[in-house]
């Protein structure tokens, strides 16, 4: 009696149970965009992933045999732990780095006023406009061996003897890496800061809070969730980094992103630069969904 | 327009107190002088400066003009942290990643209080807004309500010499906002805190206050009790502003004596006005009767425990509220005869508007 009351009286009583044609229309609407997803991202990484399962030889090319010839190498060789340690390490550096700077860098220019808050905001975005290639290629004429202008002006006023070193090494990477990641940073840091109640600073002052006291215990609370999603965006992205670490480190100094693509493209062994790339893919997608589970466990009683 | 100060001396003086924004002038020539123990509330509509007050006494804005003294000390050079004052924001600004507890006691923390102390006065003034059972609630797991209370405990347990309150019930439903007032009301009057309120709402300042400052365009229109400012307002704006009134274009005729004629309503005329003049009453004021201002009753609007009658006379439209007391009461499209008391108008020279 009461469901033909209800069916009678639709607006009244929200409906409880939709009807089954009404329910579909979101699969259909969705389908177009899971394709796209299968076609472009899916189906490709499948293959990459069986890709590193084949085996591959100087003279016989690529063989689609299933082994473990190409994860064993990974495994045992410790050229690949290097690889891999060092990437990690660059990308903890430099995810370090830009918190520390683009925390205060953020709440400082969230402090300014709104014209040279336009101002900054535009300097510290515009580098995203310019091409990465074009970015670091700046880094290394400034710092590029005895030739560097930098070098050249430091060395000219007497302060350095020799050039600084920063072409193939991790410090000259970590910098240019950091250069390159802190608009994500300050970004997502600037986000946080927006949220904020600006009234909130002025109750702690009424308390009795020093301009410190409300930066560490009011306002760094606060932004955390901030700083750590662009430290998670930062981390991936250097890790993952392809020209920073390409020109700055060279081949001298290979990273995991430039050692799969000289497999690839300079030794011709496709399926152990396909086993590179699943382990670095992998790898990345622990830690960062590690590191957001734990984010948002830590946060879950503040910002529901 | 100084206000004698009542039997102690000042807590919170303003001397020609003066704010401008640019060319803007926010707040000119406030003077006040709050007693120990008193509940004033700055009232009067959005943009008349009573936040931009309450923030120069709390130290977020420094005056243009004018000193601030708080127990004869002057504030000027004081920073907002050192005034000891607790302040309640319209927004609440809790701490939003400290729960219950942690927000109360922070100030206390500022203080360097001793952790049993300080967990002491904190159970103690969570109890106090009856919030005993929340300690551990973050504030985004509570009402507007709750949050209030909070935020309310938070200013208190540090036993500031005053109490600024901004706005504090303005984001509460009507309901609540009662409950509020009084307990608000109660809570001042049990600790004596010195409480500055900051409102829009005529209402709340009525019931809540000793005395009320009614502003308007950054400048005090009347200093009073709520009964003063609401019967005897100092100025045409003070009466609209606080409850409805109605004015009616009338004329002082002359001989001896002299009569004021509003209609068919006349009374005798003070001295020394003649001409047009203008006669404000309030709505509750006014009554039906034999003789009078004769009107026709456009709409009558039932609300509950009064009637609202809208009529159309000669002298302009009126409107009349008249108690629910189970009286036949006249219908739309009747005519009807007001009158009033002389002594419940207001007279001001010159055409109503």
């Amino acid at each position: 009696m009461s469901a033909a009351a209800t069916t009678a009286l639709p607006a009244a009583a929200p409906a409880a149970v939709p009807e089954p044609r009404a329910s579909r229309a979101p699969l259909w609407l969705i389908l177009p965009a899971v394709m796209l997803f299968v076609g472009i991202v899916l189906v490709p990484l499948a293959m990459t992933v069986l890709l590193s399962f084949h085996d591959w030889g100087q003279y016989k090319g690529i063989e689609p045999v299933l082994t473990l010839k190409n994860w064993q190498e990974i495994a045992t060789d410790p050229y690949y732990a290097e690889m891999f340690g060092r990437t990690l390490r660059i990308a903890l550096i430099t995810t370090l780095v830009t918190a520390l700077l683009g925390t205060p860098e953020a709440y400082i220019l969230n402090r300014m006023s709104g014209r040279w808050r336009g101002l900054f905001l535009l300097l510290i975005l515009g580098p995203l406009l310019i091409s990465v290639v074009a970015r670091t290629l700046g880094w290394a004429l400034l710092f590029g061996g005895a030739n560097g202008l930098a070098n050249k002006l430091l060395m000219s006023l007497g302060l350095i003897a020799s050039p600084l070193p920063f072409l193939f090494t991790e410090t000259g990477v970590v910098i240019a890496l950091v250069h390159v990641m802190m608009p994500f940073m300050v970004l997502s840091v600037w986000a946080a800061l927006q949220r904020l109640d600006p009234q909130v600073e002025h109750a702690a002052m009424s308390l009795g809070a020093g301009p410190l006291t409300i930066i560490r215990r009011i306002v760094l609370p606060q932004v955390m969730p901030g700083v750590l999603s662009g430290a998670i965006i930062v981390f991936s992205l250097s890790a993952s980094a392809f020209a920073t670490p390409a020109i700055i480190g060279g081949r001298r100094l290979k990273v995991a992103a430039t050692l799969a693509y000289d497999e690839f493209l300079n030794t011709l062994n496709w399926p152990l630069g396909a086993a590179v790339a699943v382990l670095l893919l992998v790898g990345l997608i622990l830690i960062v969904v590690g590191a957001n589970a734990l984010v948002e466990r830590r946060y879950a009683e503040v910002f529901r | 327009m100084t206000t004698p100060s009542r039997s102690a001396a000042p807590l919170l003086e303003l001397d020609r107190v003066a704010k401008a924004f640019g060319s803007h002038v926010a707040v000119e020539d406030f003077n006040l002088a709050v007693a120990p123990g008193e509940f004033i509330s700055f009232l009067g509509p959005s943009g008349c400066g009573k936040t931009t007050t309450l923030q120069m006494i709390a130290g977020f804005l420094a005056p243009s003009r004018g000193t601030i003294r708080l127990e004869g000390r002057d504030l000027t050079s004081v920073h907002p942290s050192k005034r000891g004052l607790g302040i309640v924001f319209q927004s609440y600004a809790l701490f939003p990643h400290m729960n219950a507890a942690e927000n109360v006691a922070f100030g206390l923390e500022m203080q360097r209080i001793g952790k049993a102390e300080r967990t002491e006065r904190v159970r103690a003034a969570l109890a106090m807004v009856g919030l005993a059972a929340y300690e551990d609630r973050h504030p985004r797991r509570m009402s507007g309500g709750q949050q209030q209370r909070v935020a309310l405990a938070r200013a208190l347990v540090i036993r500031p010499s005053m109490l600024l309150l901004d706005e504090p019930l303005s984001n509460l439903d009507a309901k609540l906002r009662e409950e509020m007032q009084i307990e608000l009301r109660q809570i001042q009057r049990n600790l004596g805190t010195t409480t500055i309120l900051v409102t829009h709402d005529q209402t709340e300042a009525l019931s809540l206050s000793d005395r009320i400052v009614v502003m308007s365009k950054g400048r005090i229109e009347q200093i009073g009790t709520p009964q003063d400012t609401y019967e005897r307002p100092a100025s045409a704006f003070v009466a609209q502003f606080l409850g409805k009134t109605n004015d009616f274009a009338a004329r002082i005729e002359g001989g001896s004596p002299a009569r004021i004629v509003a209609g068919g309503w006349s009374a005798p005329a003070p001295v020394g006005l003649r001409g047009p003049v203008t006669i404000s009453v309030r709505p509750e004021r006014i009554g039906f009767a034999e003789t009078g201002l004769p009107a026709r009753v456009a709409a009558r609007i039932f609300q509950g425990n009064h009637w609202l009658f809208q009529c159309e006379t000669e002298c302009g439209p009126a409107i009349v509220v008249r108690p629910n007391d189970g009286a036949g009461q006249p219908g739309e499209g009747e005519t009807v005869r007001l009158a009033w008391r002389p002594e419940d108008m207001s007279l001001s020279a010159g055409a109503a508007a």
